[in-house]
C-alpha cells in the first residue's frame, strides 16, 4: 500500500470562504479605525443584520441555486411582490399577521415551483426562465397597488418595532444619551436560516446532491442522483427564501411599496459571488453567503460615511466584484488538477515537476 | 469455474436518427468472467453498454438479469440492481471528495455521516491499495487515481456486473498492471465484468470470451485462447487483413545536407518541458515516444507554440522566425492535431463542413468567408479522400464516431496543405481499421513530401511509420533512435531508463 501523506488541502469551497471572511475582517477592521465612533459601536454591527436580512437571506438563496450550477434573478422582483401583497392584505381589514406570514411563503414557494418545474423538468434555460419570472412579479406588483402602502395594523406594527435590548452592550450617542444595544427580529431570522441553511448544504443528501450537480451534472446523473429533482428542489428552496425575504423586508420597513427590494437579485448574485460561490457551480460555502453581503453592505457603509458622492457606491461594488472574479479565477485555476506543476518555472529540477503527475 | 449466467441480452436494436445503432444484437455475461466486448469505433459498443445500463432506451429486444426480465429507466435503477458501470470519461464529479464519490447517490439516507462515510472511505481504499485520501478534493488525484475510484465505488456497490468502459485508456503501464489485478480480484469473487478496449494484447490478458460486433450487429462470440489476434482484427474490421502487419516506412531517411523543414534549438515551455533540440526534414516522419505525462505533447506543443515559449529559437526552411501564437505556426504551414480531440479538436456542434474549413478559414481570415459552395467542395473531396463516414457534409461533427471525428481533423490541417503536420496521438481511441488507414496516410503525406511528427502510444505503431524516434523520459529528451531493424524491446529500454543520458543540462 501507497501511503499517501502530507497535509490536508482545503477545498475551493472553503478557501474562497476562507478569503472572503478574512477580507471582510479586514475590511471591518479598517471601517473601525478611520470611524470609529460608529463602526465600533455593536449597533451599527448588528443593524447591518437588521435592516440588511432580506438581503441576506436572498443571497443564501442564491448562493443555492448558483450551486447548482443555475441562477435565479427572479428573487428581487417576487421579494418585492410580496412585500406589496402582505401590505395589501394586512391593510384588508381582513388579514392578520400569521396568515399574511403564510401568504408570503405561499407566494415564494408558487414561484420556486413554476420555476424550478419549468427549469429542471422542461430544461429550459434558468437565466431565461428567472428573467420571465422577474418581470411577471414586477408586473403582478405594480398590478396589486401602485402607491406606498404604509402597514398600520396593530399587531403587525407591534412584530415591526420588536426588538430584543441588551442595555449590557449600549453605548453613547453623540449627545452622550445611553443608547441600549436593540436587535431587530429580521437579524434572528438571518441567523437561524443561515445555520439551517449550512447545516443542509453540509450534511444533507439533497445539499450533497446539488453540490456534484453543480460541479459536473452529467456525472451527478451517472453517480445515480437524481438530477432533475434535485435542481427543482435548489429553485424551490431559493423560491421559499425570497417569500421569508419578503415577509422580514416588510417587517423592517413597515410599508408595501413598488420600489421595494428592486435590484435585489444583482445585488445577491454580487453577494454571493464575494461569498465564494461560483457561478459556474459545484463551489460555494453557505456560511460565505452573509459574509459576502455583510462586505459588500460594508464597503457600501464606509463609502457613505466618507460623505462622497454616492455613486462611488456603485462605482466600488463594481470593482469589489470584479477583483473577487478574478481572484476566484485564478485561484481555482491554479489549484485545478495537477496544473499547479505546469505552473511551475522550467529551472525547477526535473524530478519536482512531474511529482504530480505518474 | 462458474458458468452461470449472470446477464443475458437477446436481440438488442436500437436506432437513432439515421443511425442504426444496434441491430438484433445479443450478449451473455457469466458470473466470474471477464468478457471483452470489441469493435470498431461505431461498431455499436457504446451504445450496448449505455442500453445495459439504462442510459439509452432499447427499442427491441430482452434483457435478463439472473434470469429475471428487467427494464432499466435509468443509470441509478441499473445501479441500484447491481450493474456498475465505469465509462472512459471518468464520471465523478471534480469538486467532491474521493469519499463522496464514492458515496454519493447510494442509500436512502437523509443526512450524510461524514465520519462513518471517511471510515467506510478509507478501509475500501486500503482494501483495493488506491493512493487517495478520502478527504482529498477528487480534483487534486491524477486520472489514474479518479478512474481506480469509480472502480471502487462499482465494486462496493457489491455489483453482479461491472462495465468498464475503456478503463486504461489514460492509463500507464503500471496502473494497467494493478488495474488488471484488481479484475482479476473481482473475478475470483464472482463479478462477471464486461471490458471495452481498443488494446489488442490487454484482451487477451484478462479477457476469458470476447465479443465482436460490427456495424451494430453482433460478429460472434468466442473464447479468447480460440481466438488468435489476428483473426480478432479481421472479424472486427470484417475483412482478412494482411497489411497491418505490412506497413513499414521503408523509406531511407532523405538527405541529411538538406536544410531541415523546421529546426528548433533549446526550446521550451510554459508546460514544463526542459529545453530540447529538434529538427525535421522534407519527407521525414519522427515521433517522440514515452510514457504519458513524459512530455511527448507538450514537446510538440512547444513547437506549435500551443502553450506559451519560454525560450529557444526556431528557424524554419532555414529561416530564423519566432512562433509565438498558433496562428503564426499555422500561417508558416504547421498544422497540429491536438492529442484531446474534444477538447481541442473538434467544435462538437458545428457540422462536418464547417470543421474541416474552420482551420484554412482562419488563415484566410473572417472577413474573407468561402462560399458555401466552394466550402461544400473542400469538405466533399475531403469526405471521399479519407473515406470519412458521414451521413452528410452538414452533420454535426458530434454524431459521428470517434474515428471519423479524428478524420475530419485531420482533413482540416490537409485542407491547409501544411509543410509539417504534427499529428498527436492520432490514433487514440479509434479503432483498428482507422488505425491502418491514418498510418497509411501518414506515409503517403512523407511519399509527397510533408515532413510528419507522430506520436502516439503504441510503440509498435511507431515503429511502422516513423524513421527516427525521440524518446522522452521526465519532461526531458533521453534518446534518438534511428534503425530500421529496431524493435518495441530496444525502445521500452530506452524509455524505462537505459541511460543514454542523463536527465539534465
Amino acid at each position: 500500500m501507497r501511503t499517501v501523506k502530507g497535509r490536508e488541502t482545503l477545498s475551493n469551497s472553503n478557501l474562497l470562504f476562507m478569503i472572503a471572511a478574512v477580507i471582510f475582517v479586514l475590511m471591518y477592521a479598517l471601517a473601525m479605525a478611520i470611524y470609529p465612533g460608529s463602526f465600533l459601536q455593536l449597533q451599527t454591527f448588528f443593524d447591518l443584520f437588521s435592516l440588511n436580512a432580506p438581503l441576506i437571506i436572498l443571497t443564501c438563496g442564491m448562493s443555492i441555486v448558483m450551486i447548482g450550477g443555475g441562477i435565479d434573478i427572479s428573487v428581487g422582483g417576487v421579494t418585492g411582490l410580496v412585500t406589496m401583497c402582505c401590505a395589501v392584505f394586512l391593510e384588508s381589514g381582513g388579514g392578520d399577521v400569521w396568515s399574511s406570514m403564510i401568504l408570503a411563503l405561499g407566494i415564494g414557494i408558487a414561484f420556486g415551483l413554476l420555476q424550478g418545474f419549468l427549469i429542471a423538468y422542461l430544461e429550459i434555460q434558468p437565466f431565461i426562465i428567472t428573467l420571465a419570472g422577474m418581470f411577471l412579479a414586477n408586473g403582478l406588483l405594480t398590478t396589486i397597488h401602485k402607491d406606498p402602502l404604509n402597514v398600520t395594523l396593530p399587531g403587525f406594527v407591534a412584530l415591526r418595532d420588536a426588538e430584543l435590548v441588551i442595555p449590557l452592550l449600549g453605548s453613547h450617542n453623540r449627545l452622550g444619551n445611553f443608547i441600549p444595544l436593540g436587535i431587530k427580529i429580521g437579524a434572528f431570522v438571518v441567523v437561524a436560516l443561515v445555520i439551517a441553511l449550512a447545516v443542509l448544504m453540509k450534511w444533507s443528501r439533497f445539499g450533497r446532491n446539488l453540490y456534484a450537480v453543480g460541479g459536473n451534472s452529467q456525472s451527478a446523473l451517472m453517480l445515480g442522483i437524481n438530477v432533475k429533482r434535485t435542481k427543482f428542489q435548489s429553485y424551490l428552496i431559493c423560491g421559499s427564501l425570497s417569500g421569508i425575504a419578503g415577509f422580514v423586508y416588510i417587517m423592517t420597513t413597515g410599508a408595501g411599496n413598488v420600489g421595494n427590494a428592486s435590484g435585489f437579485e444583482m445585488k445577491a448574485i454580487a453577494s454571493s459571488i464575494i461569498g465564494g460561490t461560483m457561478l459556474s457551480g459545484g463551489v460555494g460555502n453557505l456560511l460565505g453567503s452573509p459574509v459576502g453581503a455583510l462586505t459588500l453592505l460594508t464597503i457600501n457603509e464606509l463609502i457613505r460615511a466618507a460623505g462622497v458622492n454616492s455613486n462611488l457606491q456603485a462605482i466600488a461594488s463594481g470593482l469589489l466584484l470584479c477583483v473577487f472574479i478574478v481572484l476566484q479565477g485564478v485561484v481555482v485555476r491554479l489549484r485545478g488538477g495537477g496544473n499547479l506543476a505546469r505552473a511551475l518555472p522550467s529551472w525547477l529540477p526535473a524530478g519536482k515537476t512531474t511529482g504530480k503527475g505518474k | 469455474m462458474h458458468t452461470q449466467i449472470v446477464l443475458e441480452m437477446r436481440g438488442i436494436s436500437k436506432a437513432f436518427p439515421g443511425v442504426r445503432a444496434l441491430h438484433n444484437v445479443d450478449f451473455t455475461l457469466r458470473r466470474g468472467e471477464v468478457h471483452a466486448l470489441m469493435g470498431e469505433n461505431g461498431a455499436g459498443k457504446s451504445t450496448l453498454i449505455k442500453v445495459m445500463t439504462g442510459v439509452y432506451a432499447k427499442d427491441a429486444g430482452r434483457i435478463t438479469i439472473d434470469g429475471a426480465t428487467i427494464h432499466f429507466r435509468s443509470p441509478q435503477e441499473a445501479q441500484n440492481f447491481g450493474v456498475g458501470t465505469v465509462y472512459q470519461e471518468i464520471s465523478l464529479c471534480p469538486n467532491l471528495t474521493v469519499a463522496e464519490n464514492m458515496f454519493i447517490g447510494r442509500g436512502r439516507r437523509g443526512f450524510v455521516n461524514w465520519n462513518r462515510m471517511n471510515g467506510d472511505a478509507t478501509r475500501l481504499l486500503e482494501s483495493l491499495c488506491i493512493p487517495a485520501r478520502p478527504t482529498q478534493e477528487l480534483s487534486n488525484c491524477s486520472l489514474a487515481v479518479q478512474q481506480m475510484i469509480a472502480i471502487a465505488r462499482a465494486v462496493d456497490m457489491e455489483c453482479k456486473i461491472l462495465i468498464l468502459d475503456e478503463p486504461t485508456s489514460s492509463l500507464d503501464e503500471d496502473e494497467v498492471r494493478r488495474l488488471f489485478a484488481l479484475m482479476r480480484e473481482l473475478k475470483s469473487r464472482g463479478v462477471g465484468i464486461v471490458f471495452v478496449t481498443h488494446f489488442l494484447d490487454q484482451v487477451y490478458e484478462v479477457s476469458d470470451r470476447i465479443t465482436v460486433l460490427r456495424d451494430g450487429e453482433l460478429v460472434g462470440e468466442y473464447a479468447a485462447s480460440s481466438l488468435p489476434q489476428i483473426e480478432l482484427v479481421a472479424k472486427m474490421l470484417g475483412k482478412e487483413l494482411g497489411d497491418v502487419a505490412g506497413i513499414r516506412n521503408r523509406r531511407p531517411r532523405t538527405a541529411e545536407s538538406g536544410i531541415p523543414v523546421f529546426e528548433a534549438t533549446g526550446l521550451s515551455s510554459a508546460a514544463g518541458v526542459r529545453p530540447f533540440d529538434f529538427s525535421i526534414h522534407k519527407g521525414e516522419v519522427n515521433g517522440f515516444a514515452g510514457l504519458l505525462g513524459s512530455g511527448r505533447s507538450e514537446s510538440v506543443r512547444a513547437i506549435y507554440a500551443a502553450d506559451k515559449v519560454t525560450g529557444g529559437s526556431v528557424r524554419v526552411n532555414g529561416k530564423s522566425v519566432r512562433i509565438g501564437k498558433p496562428i503564426q505556426a499555422m500561417k508558416l504551414g504547421i498544422g497540429y492535431l491536438p492529442e484531446d480531440r474534444k477538447g481541442d479538436g473538434i467544435i462538437a456542434e458545428l457540422s462536418v463542413r464547417e470543421n474541416i474549413i474552420l482551420a484554412l478559414q482562419v488563415m484566410e481570415g473572417f472577413f474573407k468567408p468561402f462560399s458555401r459552395k466552394q466550402a461544400e467542395a473542400f469538405a466533399d473531396e475531403y469526405i471521399r479522400l479519407l473515406n470519412i463516414k458521414t451521413p452528410s457534409t452538414g452533420t454535426p461533427i458530434k454524431a459521428l464516431s470517434g474515428g471519423n471525428q479524428q478524420k475530419v481533423i485531420l482533413a482540416r490541417w490537409l485542407l491547409t496543405h501544411p509543410e509539417y503536420l504534427i499529428l498527436d496521438e492520432p490514433t487514440r481511441g479509434i479503432d483498428v481499421g482507422t488505425k491502418v488507414e491514418i498510418q497509411k496516410l501518414v506515409l503517403k503525406l512523407a511519399e509527397e513530401g510533408v515532413s510528419v511528427t507522430f506520436i502516439s502510444s503504441e510503440i509498435e505503431e511507431m515503429l511502422r511509420t516513423c524513421s527516427r524516434l525521440i524518446v522522452m523520459r521526465d519532461r526531458c529528451v533521453v534518446g534518438e533512435l534511428e534503425d530500421s531493424g529496431l524493435t518495441q524491446n530496444d525502445v521500452m529500454h530506452v524509455i524505462a531508463g537505459g541511460a543514454e543520458k542523463p536527465c539534465d543540462e
